[in-house]
């Protein structure tokens, strides 16, 4: 196992449901903004302003704080081409980096497999939540999914050391994938043994981690928490992930009391992430991206946004050269697309420079194709 | 095997798929009555009692407020309970299948309703369903059909009853329906919406009511699929169920659900079904049948496809979790302390009423990863080595009264016909054999016999073999 602290590491925020691009990042001096959302607008004074033009939606102070530091790289008009317009689809092309056709290995599937070619690290990437998100899933790449950080282990019910022990000593022959055969079997056998291998190492994490930032009560505070300590016992993990509940920011109705709920929680939360590896000298390790599934339906229904398309995300981080990047889509009538913000900055530049600039891998082989590169990294 | 044997086997396979699974003496008496004969009983839960005290379960599992929950805990008390276990299994598949969320609604007692519609039309007409599941309040407001209106719709129902509901996105490689077919789609279904909510204080919690609105239905022509009219809901769902798309949506669900697994639905335009003879002897009785789910599962559980999926797919961990307590014995009555067995389900990646999106819970190899691997695990386990169980008692009282001694083979092979013949990979059961006989000659009447008993049944649990159903 590895515990060069230099390595650098991702750590991938994603929020499940779509969250609204236009009351996210706020065009907030654009008279069409204004004629668009006549209920859910952000009047120009509230806007956090980053320049006369743009600005983070109110309940973002946390993150605008970064942003003031020039901590942020704000990924304006990003989307991919052809649209779609449904959530499952649209996050698995997130998550897959393929708009063409589905396929069912992630981008980070892929990044974990060179990055840990021989399969010597059972931790290189831990996904904290329920369930491992198709980003994280490549053959022969296993990663760690944890429920809860503490209790992780396998057999922990067995009484007596010695019957434990032999029973694992047993699991894990039986898990050996020279016993049965097929993909799935294959896959059954890597999850069961690196299971075991992993858990006894994650959950001494806890146990080394002190830190005076106190996190929100939220689950999503609580898996950067959970974050912070695994990336900071040294474990050699480089890609570390964690989702909302898919659906989370999915505001076709009472978007103006969930979106800055939401939004509050999600900042704080990173910003708190952010001052905990700053107190443990591991700022300059990690670098943040915080993305959504499509941006939505420019016109409000009423009280909140259907799907649609041009998004926003950000990079976050020490090593990132702050400010803003891509276009802000146009709000003219005709410059819509069917009603949307029209993309103009493909995902896949970003996966691009973080996967290449960040983590010294080779992203063409990855994303399958060559994808300009921003100057975002330092 | 023997016989006699071979049909245990195959009724554990039934009981498994098509309930939740059954102990060692069910199984041998519905061996005896016939395979065709409780296929039969299964598919007729109106004929049957469910056998279940719910006079008692009603006032135990109360909703005190929406802090305090108690459905949820109900339904899985009715999935353990049930004796018309097939009922039971189809209200988990449209459950899964026609999904709406707690964390959405927040109002269980709305939520449940719609469970009830599952009991009430899951094994009938395919039509009906979708006719009723678009007049349910909680669907009504998940997929905000409340908020869609004539000359401003809002297109979430229209869409996902087209692609997650009935149909899929495409298939063979096509596409079902385009983006002008969901906003006819979408306007058909206006005036469609529920009375107000009442407010949870200080009554509690009320289920919201159905209400068509003729004055916000968009009356002008729409054409859908082709056809030109003033459609409603009801004709638009008409038109559906016509379609070839709808019978191969079903049949794929009902196929990956009860058969093997297959491919997950996102993949299902692109990937044609793994089993196309039985997908087409399922399409064909949903048109010969007038869309009868009944008839569809008939047709499925007596087929030889459906026989030979012995282990063919991954365990759920609804299933794992009932089936775990079915099998010992707990939960016949209320108790406290249900919640947390009700958690287990949720950190395995299944949480009753709060499927993780509208598509539902992926399945398959998608339910492990290291995870929920080791929660399974450790839930199982920790269940089969409890002997306060009286399912685990009567499995060591069967076979310590197989004789003085029992050989190592004969204790392995033994719990695994009790946990309902499972099998094991020849090197598996070898290394089990080879604990089994480690401290020499196993006496049956010892107190350590259980305890040996006990910890095979926790070796075998966390089997990759018991991962399957």
């Amino acid at each position: 196992m590895s515990a060069n602290k230099k390595d650098p590491v991702l750590v991938i925020l994603q929020m499940s449901g779509a969250y609204d691009a236009l009351n996210t990042f706020i065009p907030y001096s654009d008279p069409m903004y204004m004629e668009y959302r006549p209920v859910l607008k952000v009047e120009p004074e509230d806007v956090l302003a980053v320049n006369d033009e743009v600005g983070f939606h109110p309940s973002m102070a946390p993150l605008k704080g970064l942003y003031d530091e020039g901590k942020v790289a704000v990924l304006q008009g990003i989307g991919y081409p052809n649209p779609i317009r449904s959530h499952f689809r649209s996050m698995d092309i997130w998550h897959t980096a393929e708009p063409d056709k589905v396929i069912t290995e992630g981008w980070l599937g892929k990044a974990i497999r060179d990055l840990d070619p021989h399969h010597e690290n059972v931790l290189t990437a831990v996904n904290f939540g329920r369930g491992l998100p198709r980003a994280l899933a490549a053959p022969g790449v296993s990663v760690a999914s944890v429920g809860k950080l503490e209790t992780y282990g396998v057999l922990t019910g067995i009484q007596g050391e010695d019957q434990r022990a032999q029973a694992l000593d047993i699991f894990a022959k039986t898990y050996s994938p020279l016993i049965g055969t097929g993909a799935v079997n294959d896959y059954l056998s890597q999850t069961g043994l690196d299971a075991l291998k992993g858990a006894d190492i994650l959950t001494s994490a806890p146990q080394k981690y002190a830190s005076t930032v106190e996190y929100g009560r939220d689950p999503f505070a609580q898996w950067l928490k959970n974050i912070a300590q695994v990336h900071l016992a040294g474990f050699g993990t480089r890609v570390l992930y964690t989702s909302l509940n898919p659906g989370t920011f999915d505001t076709h109705a009472n978007e103006n009391t969930m979106l800055p709920k939401l939004w509050g929680e999600v900042t704080n939360a990173v910003s708190a992430f952010y001052q905990d590896l700053k107190e443990h000298d591991a700022s300059e390790e990690v670098v943040m991206l915080l993305f959504t599934e499509f941006g939505r339906r420019v016109q409000e229904n009423g009280s909140g946004t259907d799907h649609g398309s041009g998004g926003v995300a950000f990079v976050v981080g020490d090593a990132v050269n702050g400010g803003l990047y891509g276009e802000y889509p146009s709000l003219e009538y005709g410059k819509l697309d069917e009603g949307d913000l029209q993309w103009n900055n493909d995902f896949r530049c970003t996966y691009a420079t973080l996967l290449e600039q960040w983590m010294g891998l080779d992203a063409n082989a990855i994303l399958g194709g060559s994808y300009e590169q921003f100057d975002m990294i330092k | 095997m023997a016989d006699t044997d071979k049909d245990i086997a195959l009724m554990a396979h039934l009981m498994r798929r098509a309930g939740f699974g059954a102990q060692h003496q069910e199984l041998e008496a519905r061996a005896e009555k016939g395979y065709t004969a409780t296929v039969e009983e299964l598919l007729h839960p109106e004929d049957h009692s469910n056998g279940m005290d719910l006079d008692l379960a009603e006032r135990y599992f109360i909703e005190w407020s929406h802090f305090n929950r108690g459905v949820p805990e109900y339904f899985a008390f009715r999935l353990i309970n049930s004796k018309n276990q097939l009922e039971e299994k189809m209200v988990l598949f449209w459950h899964g299948v026609l999904c709406s969320t707690h964390g959405k609604l927040n109002n269980y007692a709305t939520l449940y309703d719609q469970i009830e519609l599952f009991r009430s039309f899951g094994l009938g007409s395919f039509k009906d369903v979708l006719i009723e599941i678009s007049r349910n309040p909680a669907m009504v407001y998940f997929l905000d059909n409340c908020l869609s209106h004539k000359g401003a719709i809002n297109e979430n129902y229209g869409r996902e009853l087209l692609e997650l509901f009935s149909m899929g996105v495409g298939m063979d490689g096509a596409f079902n329906y385009t983006e002008d077919d969901v906003k006819e789609c979408s306007r058909a279904f206006t005036g469609w919406t529920i009375a107000n909510n009442v407010p949870s204080q200080p009554y509690g919690l009320y289920a919201a009511q159905f209400r068509y609105n003729p004055d916000d239905h968009d009356e002008g022509e729409k054409t859908f699929l082709g056809h030109t009219g003033n459609f409603d809901g009801e004709d638009i769902i008409d038109i559906i169920c016509k379609q070839p798309a709808a019978a191969r949506f079903l049949s794929r669900h009902l196929y990956n659900y009860f058969v093997a697994d297959d491919a997950q639905v996102p993949a299902w335009m692109d990937t044609p079904p793994q089993d196309p003879d039985t997908i087409k002897m399922l399409e064909d009785e949903y048109f010969r049948s007038g869309y009868n789910i009944r008839s569809m599962l008939r047709v499925l559980f007596l087929s030889d496809a459906f026989k030979n999926a012995r282990f063919a797919k991954i365990k759920g961990p609804v299933e794992a979790v009932v089936g775990t307590m079915r099998l010992i014995g707990d939960w016949t009555t209320p108790k406290p302390g249900f919640e947390p067995i009700f958690d287990e389900m949720k950190h395995m990646g299944q949480e009753l009423l709060n499927p993780p999106s509208v598509e539902g819970w992926h399945t398959g190899k998608e339910w492990i990863d290291g995870g929920t691997l080791v929660q399974r695990i450790n839930f199982t386990a920790d269940r089969v080595g409890d002997l306060s169980y009286p399912g685990i008692q009567e499995i060591v009282k069967t076979l310590a009264s197989e004789g003085p001694t029992i050989a190592a083979e004969a204790l392995v092979d033994g719990c695994l016909r009790l946990l309902g013949h499972y099998e094991l990979a020849d090197e598996t059961r070898r290394m089990l054999v080879e604990q089994a006989s480690e401290h020499g000659e196993l006496r049956t009447d010892t107190e350590a016999f259980s305890r040996q008993v006990c910890q095979m049944l926790q070796m075998i649990v966390a089997t990759k073999e018991y991962l399957y159903v």
